[in-house]
């Protein structure tokens, strides 16, 4: 093959939400269920069931009426780099299977169904809880199996799935860009299901890596962060906020701390 | 002194060996080499099962496990060829968003056979049977893979600058379809596993090559230099 791997120039697809702009309408969750086949329940109240690949959180200030205030945090699978970001995040590293594993081109972590036997591992290696199992076969209501998406498989009961940055979306853009004699994708080129459903522009998605994509400067905002930084999970997924109990309600800060002055005291390389 | 133990306990039983009874243990040397003839035999008797457990399931197995289908026209490749400007290409098309088209469907046949062009009987019924009433032909897919694995053929032909023939073998010029061997305990084409059961050595120059999973890790790694992360084939 005349492409060869060059992990200098890997990408890695990363996400930025603006929880300022995100109302929490919820499209992004409708245009996610459809567009990965993921299986909805008659009774989604019941969360031990319910599966979803981005879920939206939602969070107060715990203030009574004047000054109560309300965000919702959308929470698909952080794609961690993991320690060192060396491509080891927590569910990776427990599962016995190899059913999940990281792609070192792009940044995503995979989730095998067909691999995976169910063990739920990763389910409590994952601090963020972004990976769902199915205790059930899936029930599509009558004639909707039609509508599924033939380039995302179906999950089966007894195994986990998760959110996989709409990885066929990205497989599509570069069969296109093959055809063209491409080596590059163009950021539009490559974006989730998420992101094109957010009424507000609430997701920013792109090549964290790319100098030329949004996400690449958003990252660096200061009002950019991460959810529990301090485990060293090193998320691909950001948050912007411009308020400051949303920024604490990031991590488990103590009375003293101050989000963001916290000097981290793992290293990068071990 | 737990050596010397062991030397007593031992010692006792060893007694009767080191000094044999002619009269007890008389039968016991006169059965020895009818023994010694049975080990051989029950060998013997081993290896014929073993050779043909073997046999049985390197070539009666494979006999069992395929059930014969034919395709329903016996397609002419060569003569399609022939009559076309731009190869494979001509019908195995590329979209214009990098998809693959595959195997035809009855649009791309009607350009040319909304009516019969020949005498052939395999064209007649094509139209027949299919055209006129419109129904898609139900072509058996040597190829077909499961719903979890994602192939670009646009990877491969475009990328990696393959050709179709080095997957598929010389299809193109075949003038009768292949007999489709199915699996009847996965529904899959016996191309999938390859025709050598014990899929050792290369298969025959002209025949297609075999895809499962360790196929192409295999030739990925000898291409690449490594095997992929699991979503580069998987959906």
């Amino acid at each position: 093959m005349k492409e060869k791997n060059d992990y200098k120039q890997a990408k890695r697809y990363g996400m930025v939400i603006d929880l300022d702009k995100c109302t929490g309408c919820g499209a992004c969750m409708v245009g996610c269920y459809s567009e990965n086949n993921v299986p909805f329940k008659a009774d989604e109240t019941n969360k031990l069931d319910s599966i979803n690949w981005i879920r939206i959180f939602k969070i107060t200030n715990d203030k009574p009426y004047p000054e109560t205030e309300t965000c919702y945090i959308p929470m698909p699978c952080m794609q961690c780099d993991g320690v060192g970001k060396h491509g080891h995040p927590p569910c990776v590293s427990v599962c016995p299977a190899v059913a999940t594993d990281y792609d070192y081109d792009t940044g995503i972590i995979s989730q095998i169904y067909t691999r995976c036997f169910g063990c739920r591992y990763c389910m409590a290696a994952c601090p963020y809880h972004a990976r769902k199992f199915n205790w059930w076969d899936p029930v599509w209501p009558a004639d909707m199996e039609k509508y599924l998406n033939p380039k995302v498989s179906p999950r089966m009961r007894g195994v986990v799935e998760k959110c996989s940055f709409c990885f066929h979306r990205y497989q599509q853009a570069r069969d296109k860009a093959y055809l063209e004699k491409r080596e590059e994708l163009a950021e539009n080129e490559y974006q989730t299901a998420c992101a094109e459903a957010c009424p507000t522009g609430a997701i920013t998605f792109g090549d964290l890596n790319n100098k030329n994509h949004a996400v690449y400067k958003l990252k660096n905002s200061p009002k950019a962060f991460r959810l529990l930084e301090r485990l060293n999970t090193n998320p691909k997924v950001y948050y912007l906020t411009s308020k400051k109990w949303v920024r604490r309600a990031g991590d488990n800060y103590l009375t003293h701390e101050e989000p963001g002055k916290i000097k981290n005291n793992m290293k990068e390389h071990h | 002194m737990s050596s010397t133990d062991q030397n007593q306990t031992v010692s006792p039983k060893a007694e009767p060996e080191a000094a044999p009874d002619p009269i007890h243990h008389g039968p016991e040397t006169n059965d020895s080499p009818p023994a010694k003839s049975s080990g051989w035999a029950v060998f013997l008797f081993f290896m014929i099962g073993f050779a043909g457990s073997l046999l049985s399931g390197w070539i009666l197995f494979p006999e069992l496990l395929y059930s014969k289908k034919s395709q329903p026209i016996d397609f002419n490749h060569a003569l399609h060829l022939d009559e076309v400007s731009d190869g494979c290409e001509s019908c195995h098309y590329f979209r214009d968003d990098g998809s693959f088209s595959g195997m035809p469907d009855l649009g791309s046949c009607i350009d040319c056979h909304e009516e019969a062009q020949s005498d052939d009987p395999e064209e007649i019924k094509f139209v027949d049977e299919y055209v006129t009433p419109g129904i898609e032909v139900p072509w058996l897919n040597h190829s077909k893979q499961p719903d979890c694995v994602f192939f670009s053929h646009s990877a491969h032909v475009m990328g990696a600058d393959m050709s179709c023939e080095s997957c598929h073998g010389d299809i193109g010029t075949s003038e009768h379809t292949r007999v489709y061997e199915e699996n009847k305990l996965t529904g899959y084409s016996r191309d999938i596993w390859g025709h050598s059961i014990s899929r050792l050595g290369k298969p025959e120059a002209g025949t297609p090559r075999p895809m499962k999973m360790n196929d192409c890790a295999k030739c990925h790694e000898e291409e690449t230099g490594h095997k992929g992360a699991c979503f580069q084939c998987h959906k």
